[in-house]
């Protein structure tokens, strides 16, 4: 019987079903790492991105076992309720005061957040 | 004093408000430099809201069903113009434009809000060592972690702060804590508590939920909390669960699995606590027996993908523009938006949550994304089906809530993989969405607070607080 404590090397699903060798095992580089952080907006430090490295890896290995499971034929559950979509009538109601919202901000200017250059010099 | 005790007194006007409020200020006031289980401690707004509930009783009126009551509200939780920080550097000083409706309804039913309590870092955690203001700890014993993330509020109601403490559940948020700290905790079916106001962590799992001291005492939180909240797309129709009526039934004739996939790893005397509760359970005329839930074994891993990925998600509104920090790398301010972003973000984030993040990131990247988050997602159903064919032949499951009793600091925090172990017997119950309730159970073989978790189908509370107040009453003293 798996485990979630990884003490069963089957890691098998409700029966003896051999897993997938180690293709889907994830090997995670130093270079992925630092790729991820740009898509994750995070200026991280070597440091860091060292001690990641290994820190990911290590949570990937564990999750090595879901990815390893024959799900053929089972659907995604992205919630667990069977949501749809909400619906009110479109009558004005009173929304957050701007300017409440605005003082919160670290620059506001003319009603607006103010945030630095979007644009780069190419365009 | 009980949360329903210090009701029925306030009400009646056998007792003021000011009183109440002033004997929790001073407990506060004796051990929290000890104990840090506030962010915020919020004395003179409590002292002014006991004013009004005396006001009111002195007028004839009723204040509500927690009149008088103390209670925390954990630091993720939205106060208009009062402080909320989620423990993080990124949303110090931060003051919300408006009122979680949880807090809402909380002092609407009398009850009086003395403080905001310290998490984990946006809830991400197991042991409230992830706070960017200091770790929380242990009332029962200082040098432990009080667990996590809702470690401050479970440790408010331990050390008698508050009566009643609000937490967020995402992953065991607030019953792994309740039962380090010795406490009742407990996590509603997925969308029984409306989360506006409530700062999203992974939003397809986080749950609102009462810790108390006593099972009656969470039963008329949830009820005051509880029901249908236009203000959130997820809420469910229809009014909370009443839970309060059913607490003297008993649990003859209630028929509960003791989940084999939840009992491997679990410390010994721990262990010992699960089957002396089994064992309770059996002589108030329960039919008891072990069953394996299969998928369960894949909980933890599915859980860290599906967390993430959302986390990665809610964060990235964290961005320095409409609220909380904001970093210019540059002196002039002449950077671009981009390097502000990056900057921001390093600076306001914690270890852990950038940690959750980037695995977040990843897991929904270009070419990994169906073979994490999406067998992920597919090992979410096959956990549903394996829970919903134990719950046709049985109401209820039973588990330990946590694999030990408190541990000390710095035990798991350097090893991620461990501390999210702490969370194994309690993630399931928030992948299928089902309403599962911790309550204190003896002592482990260190004399520190020991807890049992039931677990139900989804909108079972009435079964699930039925049998947990059974529970509480054969508990070891």
């Amino acid at each position: 019987m798996a485990t979630p404590f990884g003490g069963d090397p089957a890691r098998s699903y409700d029966g003896p079903v051999e897993p997938a060798e180690s293709a889907t095992t994830p090997i995670l580089s130093r270079d992925e790492v630092v790729y991820v952080a740009v898509l994750a907006r995070l200026a991280l430090t070597d440091d860091e991105i060292d001690v990641f490295t290994g820190q990911l890896a290590a949570v990937l290995d564990h999750a090595a076992d879901v990815a390893a499971l024959d799900t053929a034929g089972v659907p995604p559950t992205a919630h667990p309720l069977p949501l749809v979509n909400v619906l009110r009538d479109d009558i004005v109601r009173p929304g957050l005061d701007r300017d409440e919202v605005l003082a919160a901000a670290p620059a506001a200017e003319s009603g607006r957040f103010r945030v630095p250059r979007i644009l780069g010099d190419e365009l | 004093m009980t949360a329903l005790e210090i009701a029925a007194d306030v009400r009646s006007g056998r007792r003021p408000a000011r009183e109440v409020v002033e004997s929790h200020l001073a407990a506060i006031a004796a051990r929290e430099p000890e104990l840090h289980a506030f962010n915020l401690v919020l004395a003179d707004e409590a002292l002014a809201a006991a004013a009004e509930v005396d006001r009111q009783v002195a007028a004839g009126d009723d204040p509500g069903p927690l009149a008088g009551v103390p209670v925390a509200l954990k630091d993720n939780l939205c106060t208009r113009g009062v402080p909320t920080t989620c423990s993080s550097r990124i949303l110090d000083g931060w003051r919300p434009p408006y009122d979680a409706t949880v807090v809402v309804r909380l002092r609407a039913a009398g009850a009086i809000v003395v403080g905001k309590t310290n998490m984990d870092e946006f809830a991400m955690g197991s042991s409230t060592e992830n706070s960017a203001f200091g770790p929380t700890r242990n009332p029962h014993d200082p040098s432990r972690v009080p667990g996590g993330s809702s470690g401050g509020s479970a440790a408010s109601v331990a050390a008698g702060f508050a009566a009643l403490a609000l937490g967020s559940d995402t992953g065991g948020s607030i019953r792994q804590p309740a039962a380090l700290c010795g406490v009742v905790g407990m996590k509603p079916t997925y969308g029984v508590v409306s989360r506006y106001g409530l700062v999203a962590f992974a939003s397809s799992l986080d749950q609102i939920g009462p810790l108390a001291a006593t099972v009656a005492d969470a039963a008329i939180l949830l009820e005051v909390i509880g029901g249908h909240d236009p203000l959130d797309s997820t809420s469910i129709a229809g009014p909370a669960p009443r839970v309060g009526g059913v607490l003297d039934d008993g649990v003859e004739g209630l028929r509960v699995g003791v989940v084999r996939e939840l009992t491997g790893g679990i410390d010994p005397d721990v262990a010992a606590r699960l089957a002396e509760a089994a064992t309770a359970l059996e002589a108030g005329g329960a039919k008891v027996e072990e069953v394996s839930v299969p998928a369960v074994a894949y909980g933890l891993s599915a859980y860290y993908v599906i967390a993430t990925a959302e986390a990665s998600s809610n964060l990235a509104r964290y961005d320095g523009v409409r609220y909380g920090l904001r970093v210019d790398p540059t002196v002039d301010g002449t950077g671009d938006i981009t390097a502000m972003y990056g900057a921001t973000r390093a600076a306001g984030f914690g270890a852990e949550v950038k940690r959750r993040i980037m695995l977040g990131t990843y897991a929904l990247s270009a070419g990994y994304y169906d073979a994490y988050y999406g067998q992920a997602q597919r090992v979410r159903t096959l956990i549903i089906r394996d829970l919903g064919a134990a719950y046709s032949q049985y109401d209820l499951l039973l588990s330990a809530t946590a694999p030990s009793t408190a541990f000390a600091f710095g035990a798991k925090s350097e090893n991620p993989l461990a501390m999210y172990l702490s969370d194994v017997c309690t993630i399931p119950s928030n992948l299928a969405g089902h309403p599962a309730i911790s309550v204190p159970y003896g002592t482990g073989a260190d004399g520190l607070p020991v807890g049992i978790q039931l677990l139900a189908p989804a909108l079972g509370e009435p079964v699930l607080f039925r049998a947990a107040a059974a529970l509480e009453r054969s508990a070891p003293r």
